[in-house]
């Protein structure tokens, strides 16, 4: 019986590769080919990358739609043009074909903007990525963009987001205003995928609170400026939340969990300072319209030692702690009161050899979560990436219970061209 | 009538006299720290007034087997009246890094402001500047190596003239003001007496062993008044390791601005 399952398994995760094969050829390669060829032909600068990635799980599977196994491959080309007037055009598509996860295997356009620089401003037209923040280990403050979790889990991975972007620098700081016109929905693996909740969000049933669902126009505002040894951006934001709540539906006879985005009104704010020799690092955020009405905040350090027992390597230290306020039990952080420890190790050789480890621990649950991140360069063009993440004694009562047997050790290469 | 004017003129003659002598004696009791010092402002004046530069570099890292990795940088370079330059660069390749770029801020007196542009991330970090012996891109040049050497953050100590490639020059010793934080104990610099430009540095690490030597080599005028070198080499004694940096494509006055070095374009270098 056993063997027949495995069989089937099998079967079906192979028919699922040709499938995803053809969706991506058909959808994205062929008419970007066409499209972009002629267009890098007159002057644009063309790059881009190409990786091939392994990810093998260390425990046996929870649920048993997974595997213990994953082996995908990406792209990224990037074109770029930039004008006499200092204006320029961007545009990088992003692709994912994953071995097993339907849902990983997932295309989108991360940019593909226009930016218009006159004297006094500039404006970026199209689809986009901004990045709000300062800390290591978690991003509160970071909206603008949604995070393509299947990517990665640290929210660093994100979705390009369509955008008028208006940016104001002065002597008393500067101002950005963004008009957001279209929502992006969070991706989420799939039912082969691991690193997933029990039961699988069903993208396609996606919620909204607003009438006008995904065609929510959202707004935000943002002053930043330099005060002596400190950055600091405020900023607020009226729009739907980039992380939704889950509610408890059916797929068929399954039962499945629906995202419902809510509208929410987020207060946030960052620093970024230096103090004698250290980097002080902090965000904090309100927000209302999710439930109960609730805040959250993030700070720590860094210091680094510079050439380190007689070398040329950098050591830093990294320590930062989470706190969220929100009791609502349906809108889940695993980061509600967390303590964080980071080594970042910078061997400063040709190769940019590099290894940062995390250490995040629950304050209330055992939990703890470790991460390791190696990589290094190989000759001019290559680069390989090690990352192993272990789940440690994963308490029932976390958000992150199920992936408690989901330790992993992920091994990339990538090709920039 | 006779008698006054005999003494007028022998009074006048005294105070020449005395007047010559004193700066005969002023002269001569120039220190060696004061002449250290008027060797540095006089080389500072002479690049006065560039207003602006742009600049392409080639960075060749040769580790101690000979194998050779390289890094292409394009800077910007804006002259600030009563403070320290403003700098942009720009990372090309290696391809991994493709668009990194570093803006700074450097201060006559305090610590330097440095930012750096992670475009994966599309992420601005602040840099603690006070990590300035660290090593940059690992190459054998520092951050402080790299900066722009501003007048105030060194002392100095003339030693002696001495011809280096067919210069005579200028062999002074200078001191990090922030001792704390500068990974050398002392400089010894080789600048010509010609256009007081520098031909040779050795570095002495913090137990005031040899540790760098940068040799200069094929100056080029720009604007008219700007002497730039089209190599600099530092070989390092203690790893065998060293870094080549080699200039091309100088452009003077090209109408920067101090909006060119903001936030905005730092994100937007590439």
């Amino acid at each position: 019986m056993q063997e027949t399952g495995d069989r089937s398994q099998k079967t079906e995760s192979s028919e699922q590769w040709a499938k995803n094969v053809r969706r991506c050829l058909l959808r994205l390669w062929l008419p970007l080919l066409i499209i972009l060829v002629p267009l890098s032909a007159h002057g644009y600068e063309f790059s881009g990358e190409l990786s091939m990635e392994g990810r093998f799980f260390l425990g046996p599977s929870a649920y048993s739609e997974q595997e213990s196994q994953y082996g995908s491959i990406a792209i990224k080309p990037e074109f770029y043009h930039q004008f006499e007037s200092g204006s320029s055009v961007l545009f990088t598509p992003f692709a994912r074909l994953d071995s097993s996860d339907d849902e990983r295997t997932h295309w989108d356009i991360r940019e593909a903007s226009y930016l218009h620089l006159a004297d006094q401003w500039e404006i970026t037209i199209g689809i986009s990525k901004v990045f709000w923040g300062a800390t290591e280990f978690v991003h509160l403050v970071d909206i603008i963009n949604q995070t393509d979790l299947v990517e990665s889990l640290d929210d660093e991975e994100k979705l390009g987001q369509p955008m008028a972007h208006l940016s104001v620098p002065r002597d008393w700081g500067t101002v950005d205003a963004f008009v957001l016109p279209w929502f992006r929905e969070r991706t989420y693996p799939g039912k082969h995928g691991r690193l997933r909740t029990p039961l699988v969000v069903d993208t396609e049933q996606a919620r909204y609170e607003s009438e006008s669902g995904q065609q929510h126009t959202d707004f935000a505002l943002r002053y930043s400026n330099t005060f002596w040894d400190a950055d600091v951006g405020i900023y607020q934001f009226l729009g739907t939340s980039r992380k939704p709540t889950m509610e408890l539906g059916r797929r068929g006879e399954t039962p499945v969990l629906i995202p419902f985005y809510q509208q929410i009104s987020q207060t946030g704010l960052d620093l970024q300072m230096v103090a004698g020799s250290w980097l002080l690092k902090g965000e904090a955020y309100y927000r209302s319209g999710q439930g109960t009405s609730h805040a959250a905040t993030t700070f720590g350090f860094e210091y680094t030692f510079v050439g380190i027992i007689e070398s040329s390597m950098d050591l830093g230290l990294i320590g930062e702690y989470v706190y969220n306020d929100d009791t609502d039990d349906n809108v889940v952080t695993p980061y509600n009161n967390d303590i964080m420890a980071g080594v970042r190790l910078a061997v400063n050789d040709a190769a940019g050899s590099q290894l940062l480890t995390g250490i995040i621990n629950d304050m209330e649950l055992s939990s703890t979560f470790v991460s390791v991140e190696a990589s290094r360069r190989i000759g001019d063009k290559f680069k390989l990436a090690l990352d192993a993440t272990l789940f440690i004694d994963i308490d029932e009562n976390e958000p992150a219970y199920s992936l408690r047997d989901d330790d992993l050790v992920k091994l990339e290469l990538v090709y920039y061209y | 009538m006779h008698t006054s004017k005999f003494t007028r003129a022998l009074i006048q003659i005294v105070l020449v006299l005395f007047l010559s002598v004193r700066l005969i004696q002023s002269v001569s009791a120039e220190t060696p720290e004061e002449k250290g010092l008027a060797i540095a402002v006089e080389a500072d004046k002479r690049d006065q007034g560039f207003a602006d530069y742009t600049a392409k570099m080639l960075m060749i890292l040769r580790n101690k087997q000979g194998q050779e990795s390289k890094r292409e940088i394009r800077s910007k370079t804006l002259e600030v009246v009563g403070d320290g330059d403003k700098s942009l660069s720009i990372f090309d390749t290696p391809r991994d890094v493709k668009g990194t770029a570093f803006l700074t801020f450097t201060h006559k007196v305090g610590d330097d402001e440095q930012w750096l542009f992670l475009p994966a991330l599309k992420r601005v970090k602040r840099i603690n500047s006070r990590n300035k012996s660290g090593s940059f891109m690992g190459s054998e040049f520092s951050y402080e190596d790299i900066a722009s050497q501003e007048i105030e953050k060194y002392s100095y100590k003339y030693l002696k003239d001495e011809k280096v490639a067919g210069h005579n020059c200028f062999v002074s010793e200078r001191y990090p003001v922030d001792k704390k934080n500068s990974g050398y104990s002392r400089q010894v610099v080789w600048l010509d007496k010609d256009q007081y430009r520098v031909w040779q540095v050795k570095y002495f690490d913090r137990k005031n062993s040899h540790l760098k030597t940068l040799t200069v080599k094929g100056y080029q005028q720009y604007a008219g008044k700007h002497w730039r070198a089209d190599e600099m080499q530092m070989v390092n004694h203690q790893s065998g390791k060293s870094t080549i940096l080699k200039f091309n494509d100088y452009k003077f006055k090209t109408g920067l601005k101090e909006s060119d070095f903001n936030k905005n374009s730092l994100k937007r270098a590439r």
